[in-house]
This record gives structure tokens, C-alpha cells and sequence, in this order.
């Protein structure tokens, strides 16, 4: 399945790009997604503890939830609005 | 009554937009470009937000603030991009027939929105650059 991976603020200059299309076997949860970003982009490793995960512009705690092919997935570095 | 730009905020026109004739208060908070944090001097900041998903989390505290405090009504403007010191980087406003619920239902959205808006903020210092949340 396809998910798009959209990367922000701190992720994105570590990732090296805004956003692009992560192929990840059937059944795959954001838990595989997270290794498959950190085997691509060996600088996002010390930045995963400080990152929420949103899918489909909504945050998701749970790691384990499976992903749905052509979901979005934004990874959130601390927020400072204001 | 949520809007995120690139463009300078006017606190008068997000003010102007709860106001009514059933109003009797409103409270405006207006967030500024401070010229320090800690002993760091800051140049100017730079905003980015995950756009669409910061409108769906600033109408969900919208929606919150109304069932919390029937009765207000509550403009959040917010700046993105490159912002020097002195600009307005936030504006929020609440109004209600009555002072006390505007008080605390506008403090209760700030610090919604910086728990949970995505909204991103890089401090450019005069000793190097750090995402809020992240660096020092």
C-alpha cells in the first residue's frame, strides 16, 4: 500500500523534503512506518521521541493502529504557536 | 472566525468580528514577537503549519470553548512565515454578553492552541537558529 508521509518544521529538514510516497507492505502499522522513515532518513532517529504522528490531519497515539493504503501521515515535531 | 496568513494582523479587525449589539465584553489577546527568550536575543521568527489540519484543530477548540461557555463567540487569527520583533503573531478574541466568561474561555484557547495546533516555530537568534519545543 501507498501512504503519503507529510514531514514538517524540524522532520522536514532532517527528512531533506516537505513530503513523498512511502510504499509499505499489506497491513502495515505506524510503528513499521516510523522504521521504514528512519531506515530512509538515518537523521530522524533522535527526533522520534519528540514527534506526534497524525493521520489524516488527526492525531493517533496508538502505534500499533494499522494504516489504510492511500492514508496521510504528518509527522508533528513540538508545536509553538503563539 | 479561524484564519492562519501570511499576511500583518490588524487585532482591531479580528476584534471587529465579535463584536455585536448583544455583546457586552471583549477580550483581546494579542501575542507579539518578543526580542529575547532566556538570555538569547531574537532576531525574528519564522512560522509554518500544517495548514488544513490547524484549521480542524483551531474549530475543534472553537467548538470546545462554545460548549464550555454558551454564549461567547471567538475569532483566532494566526501569522505564518517570517515575522520580525514587535509583529503580531496571534490575535484572539472572545466576546460574550457578560466580562467573566470571556476571561477564561480565551485563556483556555491559547493554551489549547499550544498544546495541540501544528504550527511551528524556528527562532532565528543572534547566536544560531532552534525549533521551539526542541532546542534550548
Amino acid at each position: 500500500m501507498q501512504i503519503e508521509v507529510l514531514y514538517f518544521a524540524a522532520a522536514r529538514e532532517r527528512a531533506g523534503t516537505g513530503a513523498e510516497a512511502v510504499t509499505l507492505p499489506e497491513g502495515a502499522t505506524l510503528a513499521d512506518l516510523i522504521d521504514a522513515l528512519t531506515a530512509k532518513h538515518a537523521p530522524l532517529e533522535p527526533l522520534w521521541p519528540h514527534v506526534r504522528l497524525a493521520v489524516d490531519e488527526a492525531f493517533v497515539s496508538d502505534h500499533a493502529a494499522p494504516l489504510k493504503d492511500g492514508a496521510t501521515v504528518a509527522l508533528i515535531p513540538p508545536v509553538s504557536g503563539g | 472566525m479561524v484564519r492562519l496568513t501570511d499576511d500583518p494582523l490588524d487585532p482591531a479587525a479580528v476584534e471587529a468580528r465579535v463584536r455585536a449589539a448583544d455583546r457586552g465584553a471583549v477580550l483581546t489577546f494579542v501575542g507579539l514577537v518578543r526580542d529575547h527568550t532566556g538570555p538569547h536575543r531574537v532576531e525574528r521568527l519564522e512560522y509554518e503549519a500544517y495548514r488544513p489540519m490547524a484549521v480542524k484543530v483551531f474549530e475543534g477548540i472553537r467548538g470546545e470553548v462554545d460548549a464550555r461557555w454558551p454564549g461567547t463567540r471567538i475569532a483566532i487569527h494566526h501569522r505564518l512565515g517570517r515575522l520580525v520583533v514587535g509583529e503580531v503573531a496571534v490575535v484572539i478574541a472572545v466576546s460574550a454578553p457578560h466580562r467573566a466568561e470571556t476571561f477564561d474561555a480565551c485563556r483556555y484557547a491559547i493554551e489549547r492552541m499550544k498544546a495541540d495546533v501544528p504550527i511551528f516555530k524556528k527562532e532565528i537568534r543572534g547566536d544560531g537558529s532552534v525549533w521551539v519545543g526542541l532546542g534550548s
